[in-house]
């Protein structure tokens, strides 16, 4: 995988720090190095707060001579953006490689931002790899030339070269003692950046970047792969697209030449001036926003060259993922003689009548405590009371039956966003939610800003010790880090010395929770609940592997249902299935015997939680 | 050209189908062939529906499979080898799946039925794609249904160029030492006890 295969490139380089905050697509990248024991693993590795502190932690090892590198997701850039910017006009003594992972086709994101463009914003290089091999051997490279020129580089991954798997290569390396000695010098800086002391060091990252241009030019992984002679037909690309672009035109028969770059920032003008020249028209073929675009036509407006230059034509051609069929239907709309509209000798199945079952979305997992939290809250609320939601496996109560969290923007945003609504109003409260690792990340400066200036609404932390979407790394309420057992730092404690009124509750103490929220709404001003339940899947998966491990689940007693399906329908376990005679069967493989369902029925038909006949 | 076998795997998020097609892609590994997959993670985990996406042969660019052009759809669940059927396999290709069902939202919301095997026959029927269901009684972890699966594709002989061995020897290297006997028994009942392996020109 491209993320397991990036940390094989860390051990070779002989990375010393490597910090992130969680976020898809890049979690394995923890997840592989979790899989190196610790006495052997040769770098420090850590899940910081949020990534603007993974950053900083990573710049500081830098400036002490490590190589360092920090990795997160597409919109991590933004929180980490205010840190990052500065990079550039650092000596980084050590070196550092900046990896982000982007999001074409939103598979798990709130956006499909295009972080090439913070490399203008922050005069930083970019390499893009296309599989697994180049995120490998492009780490070696961003690797050598950040220690060589002491500055930053980013290595910009994309969903499906994270988790894209095939065999990779790598030279066999042998581990160097870690020189632990503190190499800063303050000399080797200027290390701050004020006022007149910035121009200097802007003019020193401008330098070093265009430096990087002669890298972009020379190195192989910037090249031509010739076409069929004489069409006098180009095209230009990069990263992911790359590889759909070679597998649509390996099933073309006069394919034009392609120019594949490298080093997307910055970019290399003679390559690509002299590919100009020697083509009659040139399609820029790139995912998301017309970055390279905009880039090219400058080289050749600047260059004098006539080439017909076509680049995004629609604005399809801005959104999604360029997979291969994507790639196919451009290049058709581009050159319809040349490329087909579907491949030879397939695919053959136009959809025929229906497009197959609805969609199935992901939803809260049996057990979950934020089902609990939901169902109870609920019963809580006016209907048109104004329900905020934040970032996380709780974000999913938006959906039916719970119909809870009617905004979202990003994480820790929902205090904030809570606070401005309940301005000039006290007819409809408003309830945010919150997660935990969502609150350390970002939510705490909203909590504070709700306090400082008195604002008027309730705040729900849905406290499960974990950061659960992402796949369950500790955070720091989890009484662990990475690396071991910690002191817990309790969300409780912090909220009270910070001058909150806090009501606290087991989530599946619904009806105790229902009524700490009717309190908290009816008491009005800035109000937190927290409504706690440990991650069931977290603790589920920890429980099966132990030894003489008992399933356990719930049975639905068929003499006192009597179908009023409020677990089905209303607390909405996917455990529960509907017969088709309206009774109700809970699925074997699903139940994990929570019995957190028990109190939701009406008329007392769920039996509590008993082995399984086969355990 | 060359031939390159585009295998596209469907499921519900927890049923597992990362291993599955972990140790697919490393069965082809094993028989020489390149092989490039991809499977959807993040938010999907959480009981959605889960795809994989594997392509197996001699010059190979893209993990990714086109819709309506695989050879190979994988289903896990009834309800998603209709919709792997519909979105993904060309016709006359080949569908396989596990018969068990986890009802989605619509259909406990009572707003949906549940989709029927015959459904998915008749529409293979429609598509020339022939269908194999997989069943097995009384298997002691729902997580084995995956073995199942893996053990029918295998005896089949359903992806041209892996040989049973292959794929036992890629399941024996990937599942845990604890589970290795009852899966790899597993897969030889299945296995064997199957038609002999079609014709892949069919
Ligand atoms: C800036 C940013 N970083 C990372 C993510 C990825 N992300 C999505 S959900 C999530 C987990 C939130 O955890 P928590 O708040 O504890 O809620 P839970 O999933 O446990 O309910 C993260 C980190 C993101 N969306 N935005």
């Amino acid at each position: 995988m491209g993320n397991t295969a990036i940390v094989r490139a860390m051990a070779v380089t002989g990375t010393r720090v490597v910090t992130a905050y969680p976020g898809s697509p890049t979690p394995e990248i923890a997840e592989a190095i979790s899989r190196i024991p610790a006495p052997e693993r040769p770098f420090h590795f850590e899940f910081s707060t949020n990534e603007k502190v993974a950053t900083e932690v990573a710049f500081g090892a830098s400036i002490n001579g490590h190589l360092s590198c920090v990795f997160f997701k597409s919109v991590g850039l933004n929180v980490a953006a205010d840190t990052f910017v500065q990079l550039s006009m650092m000596e980084l003594a050590g070196g550092m490689v900046i990896v982000m992972g982007d999001d074409p086709g939103c598979n798990s994101s709130q956006n499909e931002q295009d972080n090439r463009h913070i490399a203008r914003l922050a005069y930083t290089p970019i390499w893009e790899p296309m599989d697994p091999q180049e995120v490998h051997d492009m780490y070696l490279e961003a690797a050598a030339w950040s220690q060589k020129m002491r500055m930053p580089v980013i290595l910009r991954l994309s969903t499906h070269v994270c988790h894209a798997k095939m065999r990779v290569r790598s030279d066999a390396y042998t581990p160097q003692p870690l020189d632990p000695t503190p190499r800063f010098d303050a000399a080797a800086g200027p290390y701050l950046p004020i006022t007149k002391l910035v121009a200097p060091l802007k003019r020193r990252a401008l330098e070093k970047l265009e430096k990087t241009r002669e890298q972009a030019e020379a190195t192989p992984f910037t090249r031509v792969i010739p076409g069929a002679p004489g069409t006098g037909l180009g095209l230009i690309t990069a990263g992911l697209p790359t590889a759909s672009v070679l597998e649509v035109l390996s099933t073309v028969e006069a394919p034009p030449d392609v120019l594949r770059l490298g080093l997307v920032h910055p970019l290399p003008a003679r390559a690509i001036a002299d590919f100009l020249r020697t083509h009659g028209e040139v399609k820029i073929l790139e995912e998301l926003d017309d970055f390279l675009e905009q880039g090219i036509v400058q080289i050749a407006y600047r260059e004098g060259i006539s080439c017909r230059i076509r680049g995004k034509e629609d604005l399809e051609a801005w959104i999604g993922e360029y997979t291969p069929p994507k790639v196919r239907a451009i290049l058709h709309a581009t050159w319809p003689g040349l490329v087909s509209a579907t491949p030879p000798g397939g695919p053959a199945t136009p959809a025929a009548g229906d497009d197959g079952p609805t969609p199935r979305a992901p939803q809260m997992c049996p057990g979950c405590g934020h089902r609990s939290a939901f169902h109870a809250v609920a019963q809580a609320l006016a209907d048109d009371d104004i329900t905020v939601a934040d970032i996380g496996c709780h974000t999913l109560g938006f959906m039916p039956p719970y119909n809870m969290g009617q905004v979202l923007l990003c994480m820790g945003a929902s205090p904030g966003i809570s606070a401005g609504l309940s301005l000039f109003q006290k007819s409809r409260r408003v309830v945010a939610f919150i997660g935990d690792s969502t609150f350390f990340h970002a939510g705490v400066p909203g909590v504070i800003n709700a306090l400082f200036n008195r604002h008027d609404f309730t705040l729900i932390v849905m406290e499960n010790g974990t950061t659960a979407m992402t796949g369950h790394q500790d955070h720091a309420g989890s009484g662990a880090n990475f690396n071991g057992p910690v002191q817990s730092m309790s969300i409780r404690d912090l909220l009270v010395s910070m001058g909150a009124t806090v009501r606290e509750v087991d989530t599946y103490a619904q009806g105790r929770l229902t009524q700490l929220v009717r309190e908290a709404n009816e008491a009005g001003g800035f109000q937190v609940v927290i409504a706690r339940h440990p991650c069931m899947l977290a603790h589920m998966r920890r429980e099966s592997r132990k030894p003489g491990h008992v399933r356990r689940q719930v049975r639905i007693l068929k003499d006192r249902c009597d179908q009023q399906h409020v677990c089905v329908m209303r607390f909405g376990c996917p455990s529960f299935f509907l017969e088709p005679d309206g009774g109700v069967h809970v699925n074997e493989d699903l139940c994990i015997g929570d019995g957190s369902c028990l109190q939701t029925c009406p008329s007392k038909a769920i039996a509590p939680p008993a082995a399984r006949e086969d355990s | 050209m060359t031939h390159t076998t585009q295998i596209y795997m469907i499921g519900v998020g927890g049923q597992g189908i990362g291993l599955l097609s972990e140790v697919l892609a490393h069965a082809g590994d094993l028989a020489g062939l390149e092989i490039r997959a991809v499977d959807t993670h993040g938010l999907a985990q959480r009981g959605g529906s889960v795809e994989s996406f594997l392509r197996v042969g001699t010059r190979v660019f893209s993990p990714l499979v086109a819709p309506h052009d695989a050879d190979l759809v994988i289903a896990l669940e009834r309800t998603e080898a209709l919709r792997g059927l519909v979105h993904y396999a060309r016709r006359g290709g080949r569908l396989v799946w596990y018969e068990t069902t986890w009802q989605p939202l619509a259909v406990r919301l009572g707003r949906e039925p549940l989709v029927e095997t015959a459904q998915i026959l008749e529409r293979a029927r429609a598509l020339d794609v022939t269908a194999y269901p997989v069943h097995v009684d009384g298997l002691p972890d729902p997580r084995m249904q995956n073995v199942a699966v893996l053990a029918t594709i295998a005896g089949l002989g359903w992806i041209p160029g892996v040989g049973v061995d292959h794929f036992r020897r890629a399941l024996t290297d990937l599942v845990p030492p604890k589970a290795a006997a009852a899966n790899l028994a597993l897969f030889d009942a299945v296995s064997s006890a199957l038609p002999s392996p079609v014709d892949p020109a069919k």
